[in-house]
C-alpha cells in the first residue's frame, strides 16, 4: 500500500496530538480564538478542582465486582483545607481507623478523589474490574475496596498499613489540566505503612480517554504487582520492563 | 546561637540561624504549612533586620542542618573556597546585598566569588531583596555551558522544547517537536517527560528524539526526563543518551525520597560522559528543583523551603550541569499559594542559582488548583527575561497535556526574545536561518527542508 500523502500544512500536525499545536501566530502572539479557547479551558479546570465523589453512584458502579466497600475520609475537613494542608490529606480520620477490616497479605484498592473526582468516578470501577481476573492468577486475596474523600496519595499507606495489606493500589484523581479534566492516576505501594516515600511507589498516570485505557492500566498494574512480589518492593528499584512496540518507522 | 531584634516595642528572639532564616522569608504557604513562617509582619521584619546584621562568617559556622546528619551540608562546607570568599568575608548579609547591587559587583567579580558563596548566604541575601533587586543582581551574572551548542551567552535566551504526550505516542511527541521548532524553541534541549516509567518506552523515546535531531540536523541536545536509574539502564543498553536528568533537592533525606544520592549522581554523570556525545562541551547533566519538595517528603529539618531550595543548587553545581531549572509553580498552592508567591519564588530561585554559578532556567508555571493565571505568568516571564534567565520552557499552547499544568508556550518564547532583543543559542539561530524557519513560520507554512514524513508524521 502506498503511504498516505505527507501533511503539507502546519495545521495537519493536529492529526497526531491532542496538544495545542498549529495555533497560528499573530506577530508573536496567539490568535484571538486560540487565546479565548485557553481561557475557557482554564475556567473549566478551576471548577473541576471543586468536584467531589458521588458515593451512591460509585457504590452502584462497584457493586458488580462483588467486593465490600468501606468509606473513609482524611483529616482534611473541606476542600480548602485539603488544598492547603496536604499533611491532613495523608492522615486518616481517627473514627475511620477502627472501621477498616484486617486483611493480612491482601491486595487493596483505594479509590480516592484526589485533586479532581471526575475521572475516578468514571474509570476506577473499570480499572478494578479489568485487574481482578489478572490479579486472581497471582493468587492474591483482594481486600474490600476503600473509598476515601479529601485524600492524598500517601493516605493509602495508612489505610493499607492499618489493614495489613501486602500491596495497595491507590486510584486517585489527578489534578485537572486544560485538556483533560478527568484523568486517573494509580500508585502501587508494596508493604504500605505511614512514612513510605514517593521513591517507594510505582505510578501509572493518565488513565483517561486519549491516555491509557482501563485495560492497559490493569495490565501494567498486574505486571508491576507480580514483579513487586518477586522483588519484595515497589519504587525506583522496580522497573517496568514490559516490551513495547517500535516507535519510529525506518528512515524514508 | 540566638538572635534578638526589637521592632515596634516588641523584642523578638530567634533561637538559631535556621529559625532566623525561616522567619525572615517573605510569606508563602509552604512555610506556614511547615510551621516555620513568621507569625506577623513585624516578626518578619525583625528577622530581616537581624539577618541583615548577621556576619557572613557566622553562616559558615552554624549549618542549618548538622554536618554529621546530612551529606548536602558536608558537600557545601567541604567545597567552600575560603580564598574566593575573602573579598566579602568581612561583610554582613546586608552588606553583601549592598555590595551585590553596587558597581563593584561586575560580572567578572561575581564569577570569581561563586566558590566562596554558600546556598545559605545567597538565600539569606535574597530574603532581604525586593523583586527589582533579585532582577538587577541576577542580570549581572553570566553562566555559559556547552553540549552540542552554547547556552547562556549574553543577549541569548534559550527554550527547552517540552513535547510531552499522555501515552508517549511517537507521533504526538514528533508533532509537538515540529511545532516547537517552527516557533524557535528547542535550543536548550528537546526534553520529554515520559508518561510511563517503562524502560523500553524510555529507550524508544530516546531513539525517537535522537532520530529527529539527526534527520533535521539540529544543533541541540535531547533528553528523556526519566529517573536517573532508568537512564543509566538505558545507557547500559546502548540508547542514545545526551543528558542525564534528575529531580534533586537540598537535603540528603529529600534526595533519598527521590531515590538518589550524591554518589549515584556522580555515577550517572560518569556514565553519560563516557558516551562522549557532546561536541563543543561536556556539560551532561540536567536538574530540576522546586521549593516545597523537601517538606512534601517531610525532609526539610525545620528549614524554610527557599533555603532548602538554594541548598539543592549546591548539589547541582557539583555535577557541572548544562541546565538547571526550578519548576516554580508545579507542586501546588500548599507551597506557593498564588501568582504573587510564585513570582517572588521564581525570581529568588533564579538569582540564587545564578549567584552559585548555575545555568539557571525557570519553568514559569502554575497548576489549576493554584490562585494564578496567564497574567501572572506573563509578569514572571517578563521579569525573568529582564533578569537574564538562561532558558524557559516551551510547551504547545502553554498546556502540558501529560503533566496537566500550564507552563510557557512557544509563542511566549518568541514574545520574550522580541521584547528584549534576545536571540537563540548562536548555533541554533544559524540552523534556523539555514532551514528558513522564521520566514516560513511567519507565513504559516512548513519549511521545505523540514518534511514531517522525516520524523514519522505521515
Amino acid at each position: 500500500m502506498a503511504p498516505a500523502a505527507a501533511p503539507a500544512r502546519w495545521a495537519d500536525l493536529r492529526r497526531f496530538t491532542s496538544a495545542r499545536v498549529a495555533l497560528g501566530r499573530v506577530g508573536n502572539g496567539l490568535p484571538t480564538a486560540a487565546h479565548l479557547d485557553f481561557q475557557e479551558a482554564h475556567a473549566r479546570a478551576r471548577d473541576a478542582v471543586q468536584s467531589a465523589l458521588d458515593h451512591a453512584a460509585l457504590a452502584a458502579a462497584l457493586a458488580p465486582l462483588g467486593l465490600p466497600v468501606v468509606h473513609v475520609a482524611s483529616q482534611a475537613v473541606d476542600r480548602r483545607t485539603f488544598l492547603l494542608r496536604p499533611d491532613l490529606g495523608r492522615r486518616l480520620r481517627e473514627a475511620d481507623r477502627e472501621r477498616l477490616p484486617a486483611v493480612p497479605g491482601a491486595f487493596l484498592f483505594v479509590v480516592a478523589d484526589g485533586l479532581c473526582a471526575t475521572g475516578v468516578q468514571a474509570r476506577a470501577p473499570a480499572v478494578i474490574a479489568a485487574a481482578l481476573p489478572l490479579l486472581a492468577r497471582l493468587g492474591l486475596p483482594v481486600a474490600p475496596i476503600v473509598v476515601a474523600d479529601q485524600a492524598r496519595v500517601a493516605l493509602g499507606d495508612e489505610i493499607g498499613g492499618a489493614m495489613g495489606a501486602a500491596l495497595v493500589a491507590m486510584l486517585i484523581g489527578e489534578r485537572p489540566g486544560l485538556t483533560a479534566l478527568d484523568s486517573l492516576g494509580l500508585y502501587l505501594t508494596y508493604g504500605p505503612r505511614p512514612g513510605r516515600s514517593d521513591a517507594e511507589r510505582n505510578c501509572i498516570s493518565n488513565i483517561r480517554p486519549g491516555g491509557l485505557s482501563p485495560a492497559q492500566a490493569a495490565g501494567t498494574l498486574t505486571w508491576l504487582t507480580a514483579a513487586a512480589l518477586q522483588l519484595g518492593e515497589t519504587g525506583v528499584a522496580l522497573k517496568d520492563e514490559q516490551p513495547q512496540a517500535p516507535l519510529l518507522p525506518p528512515r524514508c | 546561637m540566638a538572635f534578638a531584634q526589637a521592632v515596634g516595642g516588641t523584642r523578638y528572639v530567634f533561637p538559631d540561624l535556621r529559625t532566623l532564616l525561616a522567619r525572615a522569608t517573605p510569606l508563602r504557604s509552604g512555610d506556614v504549612l511547615a510551621g516555620v513562617a513568621a507569625e506577623s509582619a513585624q516578626e518578619r521584619v525583625a528577622a530581616q533586620r537581624a539577618l541583615a546584621d548577621l556576619p557572613l562568617r557566622h553562616v559558615l559556622a552554624e549549618p542549618v542542618i548538622p554536618y554529621e546528619a546530612d551529606e548536602v551540608t558536608r558537600l557545601i562546607l567541604d567545597r567552600h573556597d575560603a580564598a574566593a570568599f575573602a573579598p566579602v568575608a568581612h561583610l554582613t548579609v546586608g552588606g553583601l546585598r549592598d555590595w551585590l547591587l553596587s558597581e563593584a559587583a561586575t560580572p567578572e567579580a561575581l564569577a570569581g566569588l561563586r566558590p566562596g558563596l554558600t546556598p545559605e548566604m545567597v538565600a539569606a541575601v535574597s530574603k532581604i531583596c525586593r523583586l527589582q533587586d533579585l532582577v538587577a543582581i541576577a542580570a549581572k551574572c553570566r553562566v555559559t555551558t556547552r553540549f552540542r551548542n552554547t547556552i547562556g551567552l549574553p543577549g541569548t535566551l534559550s527554550i527547552r522544547l517540552q513535547p510531552n504526550d499522555p501515552v508517549d505516542s511517537p507521533r504526538g511527541v514528533a508533532a509537538a517537536i515540529l511545532d516547537g521548532l517552527l516557533l524557535g524553541a528547542g535550543d536548550a534541549v528537546i526534553g520529554v517527560n515520559p508518561a510511563s516509567d517503562n524502560i523500553d518506552t524510555t529507550i524508544r523515546l530516546l531513539e525517537l528524539l535522537d532520530a529527529v535531531r539527526d534527520r533535521y540536523a539540529i544543533p541541540t541536545q535531547t533528553c528523556v526526563l526519566a529517573h536517573v536509574t532508568t537512564t543509566m539502564l538505558a545507557i547500559g543498553r546502548g540508547a542514545p543518551v545526551d543528558l542525564v536528568f534528575q529531580s534533586i533537592g537540598g537535603t540528603e533525606a529529600v534526595n533519598r525520597s527521590f531515590g538518589v544520592s550524591l554518589s549515584l549522581l556522580k555515577e550517572a554523570r560518569e556514565a553519560a560522559l563516557s558516551l562522549k556525545r557532546g561536541t563543543p562541551g561536556s556539560n551532561v547533566m540536567y536538574f530540576e528543583t522546586g521549593q516545597g519538595s523537601a517538606l512534601s517528603a517531610e525532609a526539610h529539618h525545620g528549614c524554610d523551603q527557599q533555603t532548602v531550595e538554594a541548598r539543592a543548587y549546591a548539589v547541582a553545581r557539583e555535577f557541572a550541569p548544562l541546565l538547571v531549572n526550578s519548576v516554580v509553580g508545579f507542586i501546588g498552592p500548599e507551597y506557593l499559594f498564588d501568582g504573587k508567591q510564585i513570582t517572588r519564588a521564581g525570581l529568588e530561585d533564579h538569582l540564587c542559582g545564578k549567584l552559585l554559578g548555575l545555568p539557571m532556567g525557570v519553568d514559569v508555571c502554575y497548576t489549576n488548583h493554584a490562585e494564578a493565571d496567564q497574567d501572572d505568568m506573563d509578569a514572571l516571564l517578563t521579569l525573568l527575561g529582564v533578569a537574564g534567565v538562561t532558558y524557559v520552557m516551551g510547551v504547545p499552547g502553554a498546556d502540558d497535556v501529560m503533566l496537566a499544568y500550564q507552563s510557557t508556550s512557544f509563542h511566549d518564547g518568541l514574545y520574550l526574545r522580541a521584547a528584549l532583543n534576545k536571540q537563540p543559542a548562536p548555533e541554533f539561530a544559524a540552523w534556523m536561518e539555514r532551514m528558513g524557519i522564521e520566514a516560513a513560520s511567519g507565513a504559516g507554512e512548513l519549511p521545505g527542508r523540514m518534511a514531517p514524513a522525516l520524523v514519522g508524521l505521515s
